[in-house]
């Protein structure tokens, strides 16, 4: 059952800030939360949902509280907000235009806490999800409203992005993850910090990069002070691969994070997304199975209308149930590969982050530096600060494979014979490879 | 105006240079990529400047590097304002003139654009408006062929 229906307790926009609300008493942070689920055997599930009214968006955060399944709610911020044109989403607010997203920086932080008073507790921790290079003012934002989880990195924010310089932008993401640490000293809870790093423009960028992205991300967010973080691997088109992939992500952590809580959060398909109900479920189901074979302890849903347009509250909820009755009514999936396996994107995942954290004791000079040497370097990124050396291209089994690996430390790893040209008629078809092959597929969960 | 670009342009060997372009309020690439591609596979020399250009930089960049043809491409709806308002300051410039420029995508956010949002981007200077179909290239590339400067394929 959802609540969508129910009653919403109206958030006013007056009266006086609340300092420490009650739910204080009962927070916990998401990092603890997602370790208990995991305990009792739960799959945490968790929408992208965001609107521009606190009334809608504590509307949001009640029905995916209410979800018969262990979930924690999310406020999605708008696109103003993310690129900093906060004048845009300040004349938003007062015209009460419709925004893609919560304008947590425009709203006065007494309006947030009351979105989150008394939804918000140690049964649903709410995190915020942005996509800003300098989010500054939004870490501001989300502190000064009592949150504690969000999400991003100074490469996965950048890049896939706008123009804002590599550099400006690990400055930016040092000076938040500071300042974020600090929170444990004022709040009850650890704050959580996600990477974003396992998505890099949603599509085709091979595994490996996106695992490797991952882990230097958690590592810089470690480097200044966070204690408790997710890493992140967003679906891609083949499921073996993409669990090689999971298990290669958790061994790294394990090998080189095990000093700091985390947990690994897959993505549901961040491509180009199939059109057809039948289509959309499938691609969630398959995203589930993926999680539960691999262990993973939090997925983000997508909904049926997600090639469309923004989801309503009621699509999310529908989302996050099916989801939830996935992971609960059917057995884990055995894995297809051996999770401690010296799989090819182990290897080569592992040989990006020892080239890469060796090049610099500081995290942040060492990614600046290995995108200028091509260490790092996106497929198909446009940033002017990406190399721009490498291409993939999906094999005949639906797997990313490196067409042409650059300057990446990984050519001895790489066979010669796997590369090749990509044209634009490939490049196109590539792209739809994931909506095609699940809106043409059988129709069985339709 | 630089009449530097203009010479180099004139005498400068090896296959016809294209600017790809995105424009301001847009963060997409995968259509900026596949126009890459492609202008590579007819035999351009292509520079991509990628997503969100302001319009100082394209004016900037297509004055340095002085094209034989620039494309701009935009998916987010806003291209037919974006579009116009930057091409209007291209034309504005004596060297610019003659740069043949077109513009294809999503460029408005109610599917096709009107015939009068269409006019104002001819208006405006685009030779060419391709807007998302079956057929866009086709089209795009029949333009192609029709241009002073063509790559040998």
């Amino acid at each position: 059952m959802t609540s969508t229906g129910s009653p919403v307790t109206p958030v006013t926009t007056t009266g006086p800030p609340v300092a420490a609300t009650a739910g204080d008493r009962v927070r916990i942070g998401l990092g603890e939360f997602v370790r208990a689920a995991w305990a009792a055997g739960n799959l945490v599930v968790q929408p992208r949902m965001g609107f521009g009214s606190p009334e809608s968006m504590r509307s949001g955060l009640r029905a995916t509280k209410a979800v018969p399944a262990t979930t924690v709610g999310t406020i999605t911020l708008d696109s103003y907000t993310r690129v900093g044109d906060l004048a845009a989403a300040e004349r938003a607010v007062l015209a009460g235009a419709d925004l893609n997203g919560y304008p947590i920086v425009s709203h006065p932080v007494h309006v947030t806490r009351a979105v989150l008073d008394g939804v918000r507790d140690s049964g649903f921790p709410v995190q915020l999800r942005h996509g800003s290079a300098t989010p500054q003012h939004i870490f501001a934002a989300l502190i000064a409203a009592g949150l504690d989880a969000t999400e991003g990195g100074p490469v996965s924010y950048c890049l896939p992005y706008g123009r804002v310089p590599l550099e400006e932008s690990v400055r930016s993401w040092a000076q938040c993850c500071e300042f974020f640490a600090h929170l444990r000293e004022h709040a009850p809870v650890e704050p959580n910090l996600e990477t974003f790093g396992g998505c890099m423009l949603g599509q085709l960028c091979p595994p490996s990069q996106l695992v490797a992205l991952s882990v230097l991300e958690a590592m810089f967010f470690r480097q200044y002070g966070v204690r408790s973080v997710a890493v992140s691997y967003a679906q891609q088109t083949n499921p073996r691969q993409d669990e090689e992939a999971i298990f290669a992500l958790r061994r790294l952590c394990a090998e080189l994070l095990d000093d700091i809580d985390w947990h690994v959060v897959v993505y549901t398909y961040m491509g180009v997304y199939p059109t057809t109900p039948w289509g959309a479920r499938r691609l969630l189901a398959e995203a589930v199975a993926l999680a539960r074979a691999t262990g993973s302890e939090r997925l983000i849903v997508k909904t049926v209308v997600e090639s469309q347009r923004i989801p309503t509250i009621a699509e999310n909820v529908d989302a996050l149930e099916f989801a939830g009755a996935a992971a609960r009514t059917r057995p884990a999936p055995r894995p297809s590969v051996d999770p401690a396996a010296d799989s090819q994107t182990y290897q080569e995942a592992r040989a990006m982050v020892e080239a890469i954290s060796d090049l610099d004791g500081d995290l942040g000079r060492a990614l600046l530096h290995s995108f200028k040497r091509g260490y790092l370097d996106i497929p198909y990124c446009l940033h002017p600060d990406n190399l721009g050396r490498t291409r993939s291209y999906l094999d005949v089994d639906g797997a990313l494979r490196w067409a042409d690996t650059g300057l990446l430390p990984i050519g001895h790893l790489v066979p010669r014979r796997q590369r090749r040209q990509v044209s634009s008629a490939g490049l196109l078809d590539a792209l739809g490879y994931v909506r095609r092959k699940y809106d043409t597929a059988g129709s069985e969960l339709r | 105006m630089n009449p530097a670009g203009r010479v180099r342009q004139a005498t400068r060997p090896g296959p016809p240079t294209v600017l790809v372009s995105g424009l301001s309020s847009d963060a997409h690439t995968w259509n900026l990529v596949f126009l890459e591609l492609l202008l590579a596979e007819l035999g351009y020399r292509v520079t991509n400047l990628g997503a969100c250009v302001p319009d100082e930089l394209l004016v900037r960049e297509c004055l340095d590097r002085a094209p034989e043809l620039l494309v701009l491409s935009s998916v987010n709806g806003h291209g037919h304002l974006d579009g116009a308002r930057v091409v209007r300051r291209l034309r504005g410039l004596p060297s610019l003139a003659g740069l043949p420029i077109v513009i294809g995508g999503k460029l408005g956010v109610a599917g096709g654009l009107t015939a009068a949002q269409r006019d104002e981007l001819v208006r405006a200077g685009c030779d060419g408006v391709f807007e998302e179909n079956a057929e866009t290239v086709t089209a795009f590339r029949r333009f192609l062929d029709t241009l002073p400067v063509r790559a040998i394929r």
